[in-house]
């Protein structure tokens, strides 16, 4: 007879119901959107930002003294030490493999051209192809890492394809200045060698690099006598912004308790995946680029408490609508509830029956509420960052848990009044 | 043995130079056992007022009710509501039937609410006698005044309570059911004890009265006794 009564009442009242669980439904919908692309949003943002640049760069330990006391950049003829090009692989092998987005090697020279002037080269990898120790494979090179470069003739050089090792690409600057076109020869001398490369691109970078070749690693080690040497590497990784912790760890982290150093490390700071680059590149200094790291650690945040705003004032929002509908569909029922008192019926035993109603309309409402988020997500998904926002399961327990919440608060006023109502009052005259 | 004593009903207002109007001055009364007690009056002279303070619903101003000897106002929601489920059956003046549920349904939900099974034999005899016996699965929407009343009154004549505190339960029937009614409730005093009490404008009501009440502006003004 209670479930004839709770039936009877979704069917009789199945306007107000039905408003009911399309408030809840609106409610969880913006919660679980907003909850799936805030756990979501740390990585897709850091993807975005690994568009424009890398966070992290390695050095050799004395090339970083050098630069760190006379504030100079790694010129060839000040470096006098360099890291191994055989080690580059182990950056897969550190606790945050994953978390390494891309990276690639440089190596700098000056080289004479065929009118005797010099100009800058830059060594770095195009697409290389890497088999890990731990039996993987990945591509790394510089095409992934300024992806914003514009490529105004040609293309972009490819590791992979025949003759690539005999191919540079040159800066919009230099190209102009000696009226290089893609496809043209140019002979190279370097200290240690002559060799004639083809223009495959033409790029502008908006920066000094206009003004620069880049070639692959392999070429500028022939001409250079500098066979397995780089001189920095370039890291792209995927980190959580810094809190006190990881600040206090970036000075020194010899100085943190066992039980802060296992946080640490194990929490994908900028500053740990550092830590954990030099301890498999040896030689090295890892440190972050700041503006990058930071960047990202703001945006982050700020996204992120975005979400939380929105989520928390849904529910406020779907709160009150429940408050207000509950009461309407108690106050539509006054008489009911007033017989019910009459015939004996204890008050926890109506509030009972109110709120499996109110509970089975939540239920209904969540369901459908969670499907529209995750369309909602994937919509903000694709319009925003391009790409699919991946459905926590966590989230459910959350939203519903949330839901729950919100719809026993809104719920209070009309419960209050199922307990104030005094029959005599309801049951007096009408039918 | 239901007695009031000494009960008065307040109302606080906002209107004339008292902020409140007393809708029921002070009064005692006793229902016993076996007896018919009718309460005549004027619309708006305090008879539901002082049907609801006796059957549990509306706490009085002043004054007590008791139950067998205990004040069911001084009892907790609980205790007050399962009295009024054992004790104390009422017909309301207002709607008196869940519409979710069948007319069965309604005449056995008292019983029900406290896991009793409740008869249906006895539910179909009361229905018979009250000449709704075709409507058991029809559900209140669909029913008349009149049908709606007699179903009420079978409800409080199935929860078999010792008690049974009926307002204007001829409000919205023709003579012939009138009669029904109240041979229904003489009976229910005479032959099963019960103390049946009726707040009516119903004149016939008299007729099966032990002891019958003229209330006038919240007063008790004459008492007539067979």
């Amino acid at each position: 007879m209670l479930f004839r009564m709770i039936r009877g009442v979704l069917f009789h009242q199945r306007g107000k119901m039905l408003l009911i669980a399309f408030t809840i439904a609106l409610g969880a919908s913006l919660a679980t959107a907003m909850l799936n692309v805030m756990w979501d949003v740390g990585d897709k943002v850091n993807k975005e930002l690994k568009n424009y640049g890398a966070n992290i760069t390695v050095k050799p330990k004395d090339s970083s003294l050098l630069s760190d006391i006379y504030d100079v950049g790694g010129e060839e003829e000040l470096n006098t030490a360099y890291l191994r090009e055989d080690e580059l692989g182990k950056l897969k092998t550190i606790f945050w493999a994953f978390n390494i987005v891309d990276f690639t090697p440089f190596l700098d020279a000056r080289v004479t051209l065929p009118d005797n002037s010099t100009v800058k080269i830059n060594g770095t990898w195009f697409g290389h192809h890497l088999d890990l120790p731990t039996g993987e494979s990945l591509d790394a090179g510089i095409t992934g890492m300024r992806s914003w470069w514009d490529i105004v003739d040609g293309k972009w050089l490819d590791e992979k394809e025949e003759g690539a090792e005999r191919e540079v690409m040159a800066g919009t600057l230099l190209a102009q200045s000696m009226g290089w076109q893609v496809g043209d020869t140019v002979l190279l001398s370097g200290s240690h060698g002559t060799r004639e490369v083809t223009i495959a691109g033409i790029f502008d970078a908006g920066g000094d690099e206009d003004e620069q070749l880049y070639a692959p690693l392999d070429l500028v080690q022939e001409l250079t006598d500098r066979e397995n040497k780089v001189s920095s590497i370039e890291v792209s990784a995927l980190t959580t912004p810094d809190n006190e912790l990881a600040r206090r760890a970036a000075r020194n982290p010899a100085a943190l308790s066992s039980r802060d150093y296992e946080t640490w490390y194990c929490t994908a700071y900028v500053s740990a995946i550092c830590y954990q680059i030099q301890e498999v590149i040896t030689g090295s200094v890892a440190s972050a680029v700041r503006q990058v790291a930071e960047s990202e650690g703001n945006i982050l945040d700020k996204t992120q408490l975005l979400m939380v705003l929105i989520t928390i004032l849904s529910l406020i929002g779907s709160a009150l609508g429940i408050s207000n509908l509950v009461t309407a569909s108690i106050m539509e029922r006054s008489q009911e509830i007033g017989l019910l008192k009459a015939i004996g019926a204890r008050d926890y035993s109506i509030t009972g029956v109110v709120m499996a109603q109110i509970l089975i309309t939540a239920l209904a409402g969540f369901a459908v509420g969670y499907i529209m988020g995750f369309g909602f997500a994937q919509l903000i998904g694709h319009s925003v960052f391009g790409s699919a926002i991946e459905m926590k399961a966590r989230v459910v327990p959350i939203v519903a848990g949330l839901i729950a919440l919100v719809t026993l608060a809104g719920s209070l006023p009309a419960i209050r009044m199922v307990l104030r109502l005094r029959p005599a009052e309801v049951l007096h005259g009408g039918r | 043995m239901l007695k009031a004593e000494n009960i008065k009903k307040r109302y606080f207002q906002n209107r004339g130079e008292a902020n409140y109007f007393e809708a029921v001055k002070e009064l005692s009364l006793t229902l016993a056992p076996g007896t018919v007690s009718v309460l005549m009056g004027r619309s708006g002279s305090g008879k539901t007022t002082l049907l609801h303070m006796l059957s549990g619903l509306l706490a009085p101003t002043e004054g007590r009710v008791l139950l067998d000897g205990t004040d069911i106002y001084a009892l907790p929601d609980k205790e007050l509501s399962e009295k009024r489920n054992r004790f104390l059956a009422v017909v309301p003046q207002a709607r008196s039937l869940l519409d979710t549920l069948t007319v069965m349904e309604n005449i056995l939900l008292p019983a029900r609410l406290y896991g009793r099974v409740g008869s249906e034999e006895a539910a179909r005899t009361f229905m018979q006698a009250l000449g709704i016996g075709h409507l058991k699965d029809a559900f209140p929407r669909g029913l008349s005044g009149g049908e709606l009343r007699r179903a009420a009154i079978a409800r409080s004549l199935c929860q078999d309570t010792p008690i049974l505190l009926c307002d204007e339960p001829t409000g919205d029937l023709d003579d012939e059911n009138t009669a029904i009614v109240l041979d229904i409730l003489l009976k229910a005093a005479k032959e099963q004890g019960k103390a049946v009490f009726l707040a009516t404008h119903e004149s016939e009501a008299l007729k099966i009265a032990d002891a019958a009440y003229k209330m006038d502006g919240g007063r008790i003004e004459d008492i007539l006794i067979n």
